[in-house]
């Protein structure tokens, strides 16, 4: 199909009309506005639901109730709303319902401001709602995979019947490029067995509920071993000439293209720096960063949007076998190439 | 206990409670002399005599009927404390041909999901909600309800409800009846048989309007709660009759059933082949313009674009995107937003190469396109060496201080002004950027110009058209 010039936002609402989506209920808030005016226009066209909701917090239960009724369904929103959506997170998680979640960072804490940061990734990548569970997270770098990484969200949140998270920057919500429309699904997994749908009517129960402690404790295992088949099967992650790296520089979403270009400048100067992104935050490529050592890695500079979030999940990875540092910048502000270069220069006296 | 022999239950019921844990299958986890489990009754024997058992989704709120599912045979959802009407929204949504209840406390309905009911009241969802109102909150131990009387005695108002500091009981009924979207609205008791069969009588109009899909129900139901109330079932349905009723008083609010029209929701469209035609998408409609030759300087572009709000910013941007998208290039185009949005002026980045694009914010553009003063002032500085600035010399009075990039003085303004129309500015733009690398034809931007301005007339297109070319050609005539 032909490529399009179009906004990171409105790639993510393609991509979730060609899953399947038929409901799309949401609230307003910059950066992540337009993928809820993009469902405005383009799900009625479809007979498909859209529906401004009162709030973050009805709009995740309204996603409770159509996941549950069996339809693919999603909402997306940023920092504040995500806040919001926690508790109806949670149920979703408990009650076993895929849905897809689009969560365009900006600015916090509070009402922090519109600019692009990384600082929900405890509250999304760490599961954020209560109780033990986890949202699977694809972290999109660019517009087309704005609209692949949707499609793929609801697939996997199928496969696992759990929220699928895709977590991107107010950056790649607002840029554009061109973006290829993948071909729309010609199947969508069956869901009678669970869902409350269908004529005549699936009485299913739709519930997080288990009052016998041994009941919910074996209801938390399997929640357990189902993450833990997660983090064997879906670790996604990208490397940019890593194989002769001394420095590996790991970075997400718009910082991850920051990064590459910083790759280059170093290379030119004759510094060899590689490029580690991880596409998953949950799972999280802990093996592949643990790897670095055996690979020749000695450095490890992780950068990112929030005051030192995604540089744990990197630490917990590489177990303290390498020399590992942090560059961060927040309030809205993204570094540029040549600053992380410097900073490279001056931390490792290359 | 003596084991009691049930006669005929409803068969809006379960035969066996299967969900409930442990031994006792056959009877309510409710307190003796609660009104839940008459209202439960007389919702199962509606759902037997309307034949819907096979139709009704229930949604159990959070309070004592958390447990609702227990009991009626019907697809259940449990929810999060407040939001049934929220759920219910996408559920009758997705079931259109099926009948929703939403079954809801004093607290739950009142407090922590008073905006979801008025919300959902207010887009008349098709769903019938039951509002149990006990004036307390008695799955947590009789804490101070939104309806909770005025002097009432609850365990968070120890002293009273006290109107001062605690406010007064909230009518919820007579709050939905200022809607206009709800159907039916009443408010029943179940504290003597002849108002249980009047409470009778409303939970059957309301779900015969929800088999007929006539939008939104609203039945509110005084009911007793000796555990939360602290007194004998008996001195309970005292208490309804002395006083509650005075506070809540009796009665249909609103009976809109004959005049409502049934809500009909299309199925989805889903099919492949459907959804590319309805979105517009069947064709491939790239133009693959062949690409001339590109001086070396310009073949790897970084743009930053800048001016005033209202200058076209965004949109020079998005065209130069566009057309170099369509020669294959790939392209990036980034607005600044955010912090950088101060002061009613805008910039925009655009990459345009045949790489992989890193960084989309042109850091270090290798060609600026400033449209005003302030603009050519700030970006300049960032240019790399040998770069080069087209700047609106009818604007800007004064000469860049670089001395180390190419400068491009073209009366943007001025020329835009000359065609007419102030707010092809943009277009000028872009026909001056086609002129100063070489790398699009402005024939191509014009052929693409129907795409830019989709809906405006011809005269507008051929006037956009005159803008490239009055660019273009000030650029080929003056450098
Ligand atoms: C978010 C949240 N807050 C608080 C609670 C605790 N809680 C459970 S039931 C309830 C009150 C229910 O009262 P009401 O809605 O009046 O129903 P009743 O039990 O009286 O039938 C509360 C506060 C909860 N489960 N979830």
């Amino acid at each position: 199909m032909a490529r399009t010039l179009m906004k990171g936002n409105h790639a993510a609402v393609y991509g979730a009309v060609m899953a399947g989506c038929t409901a799309y209920y949401g609230y307003p808030i910059t950066p992540a506005s337009e993928i809820a005016e993009g469902a405005a226009e383009i799900f009625p066209k479809l007979n498909r639901t859209f529906l401004q909701a009162e709030s973050e917090i009805a709009a995740i239960n309204m996603v409770y109730g159509a996941a549950g009724s069996g339809r693919r369904v999603m909402t997306a929103s940023s920092g504040p709303g995500i806040s919001l959506k926690m508790e109806g997170l949670s149920y979703c998680a408990g009650s076993a319902l895929p849905c897809v979640v689009v969560d365009v960072m900006r600015g916090g804490p509070g009402l922090g401001n519109i600019g692009p940061e990384q600082s929900d990734y405890n509250q999304v990548v760490k599961g954020g709602g209560h109780g033990n569970y986890r949202n699977l997270v694809l972290a999109p770098n660019s517009c087309q995979e704005m609209c692949d990484f949707t499609m793929l969200a609801f697939d996997l949140a199928d496969r696992y019947r759990n929220p699928v998270f895709v977590l991107t920057d107010g950056v790649i919500g607002q840029m554009m490029e061109a973006v290829e429309l993948p071909k729309p699904v010609t199947h969508i997994p069956d869901r009678s067995e669970w869902a409350v749908c269908g004529t005549p009517l699936n009485k299913n129960l739709i519930n997080s509920i288990y009052l016998d402690l041994d009941d919910l404790e074996r209801w938390n295992m399997a929640l357990d071993a189902k993450y833990r088949s997660v983090k064997e099967n879906e670790v996604r992650y990208e490397e940019y000439l890593m194989d002769d790296a001394k420095i590996a520089v790991v970075g997400y979403g718009c910082v991850s293209r920051v990064l590459r270009s910083t790759v280059e400048m170093a290379r030119a100067r004759g510094i060899k720096v590689g490029l580690f992104r991880p596409i998953t935050l949950f799972p999280f490529p802990e093996k592949q960063i643990r790897a670095f050592a055996d690979r020749g890695v000695e450095k490890v500079l992780t950068v990112e949007l929030s005051t030192g979030q995604l540089v744990d999940d990197v630490n917990l990875s590489l177990q303290g076998t390498l020399k590992s540092d942090l560059y961060y910048r927040v309030g809205g502000n993204v570094p540029s190439a040549l600053e992380i270069l410097n900073r490279i220069s001056e931390l490792y006296g290359v | 206990m003596e084991k009691k022999t049930v006669l005929r239950k409803p068969a809006g019921f379960l035969d066996v409670y299967k969900h409930k844990p442990g031994a006792e299958k056959d009877r309510t986890h409710y307190c003796p002399g609660c009104g839940h489990g008459i209202l439960h009754k007389l919702i199962a024997e509606a759902m037997e005599d309307l034949e819907i058992i096979d139709d009704t989704i229930i949604i159990s709120p959070v309070g004592c009927s958390v447990f609702a599912y227990y009991y009626f045979d019907g697809g259940h959802f449990q929810v999060p404390h407040g939001r049934a009407p929220a759920v219910g929204t996408a559920v009758s949504r997705a079931n259109p041909d099926k009948i929703v209840i939403s079954y809801q406390g004093d607290g739950d309905l009142a407090a922590i999901g008073g905006n979801n009911i008025l919300q959902a009241a207010n887009r008349g969802e098709s769903i019938a909600v039951f509002f149990v109102n006990n004036a307390i909150y008695g799955m947590t131990g009789g804490q101070m309800a939104p309806t909770t009387l005025e002097g009432q005695v609850t365990t968070t108002t120890p002293y009273g409800r006290n109107p001062a500091t605690d406010g007064l009981p909230l009518r919820m009924a007579e709050i939905i009846n200022q809607l206009e979207a709800p159907t039916f609205v009443a408010r029943v008791s179940l504290h003597n048989p002849a108002n249980i069969r009047k409470t009778r009588a409303a939970v059957r109009q309301a779900l015969q309007n929800a088999k007929e899909h006539k939008g939104f129900q609203f039945v509110e139901v005084l009911s007793m709660c000796p555990s939360g109330w602290k007194q004998t079932p008996v001195n309970c349905l005292k208490w309804i009759e002395e006083k509650m009723l005075p506070i809540f008083p009796l009665g249909t609010l609103r009976d809109r059933s004959a005049e409502a029209t049934p809500v009909v929701r299309p199925e989805p469209v889903l099919e492949p082949g459907k959804v590319l035609e309805k979105l517009g998408l069947t064709e491939d409609k790239s133009r693959g313009f062949a690409r001339g030759t590109v001086a070396e300087e310009y073949s790897e572009m970084s743009i930053r674009i800048a001016g005033f709000g209202g200058q076209g910013i965004m949109s020079t941007g998005q065209i130069l995107a566009q057309v170099a998208m369509e020669y294959g290039y790939n392209v990036s185009w980034l607005p600044s937003y955010g912090p950088e949005m101060r002061g009613g002026t805008a910039n925009c980045s655009v990459n345009i190469q045949d790489d992989t694009i890193g960084g989309a914010e042109a850091v270090s553009p290798n060609m600026v396109i400033a449209m005003n003063r302030p603009s050519m002032e700030k970006f300049e500085k960032t240019m790399v060496e040998g770069g080069s600035l087209i700047y609106n010399s009818t604007l800007v009075e004064i000469s860049p201080s670089r001395t180390d990039i190419k400068a491009f003085p073209v009366p943007i303004t001025g020329l835009a002004n000359e065609l007419g129309d102030i707010r092809v500015q943009s277009v000028v733009g872009v026909g001056a950027y086609a002129a100063v690398t070489g790398m699009f034809r402005p024939e191509d931007i014009i052929e693409m110009l129907p795409q830019f301005f989709k809906g405006k007339n011809k005269s507008i297109i051929d006037l956009n058209a005159s803008a490239v070319r009055a660019g273009y050609d000030y650029v080929k005539n003056n450098f």
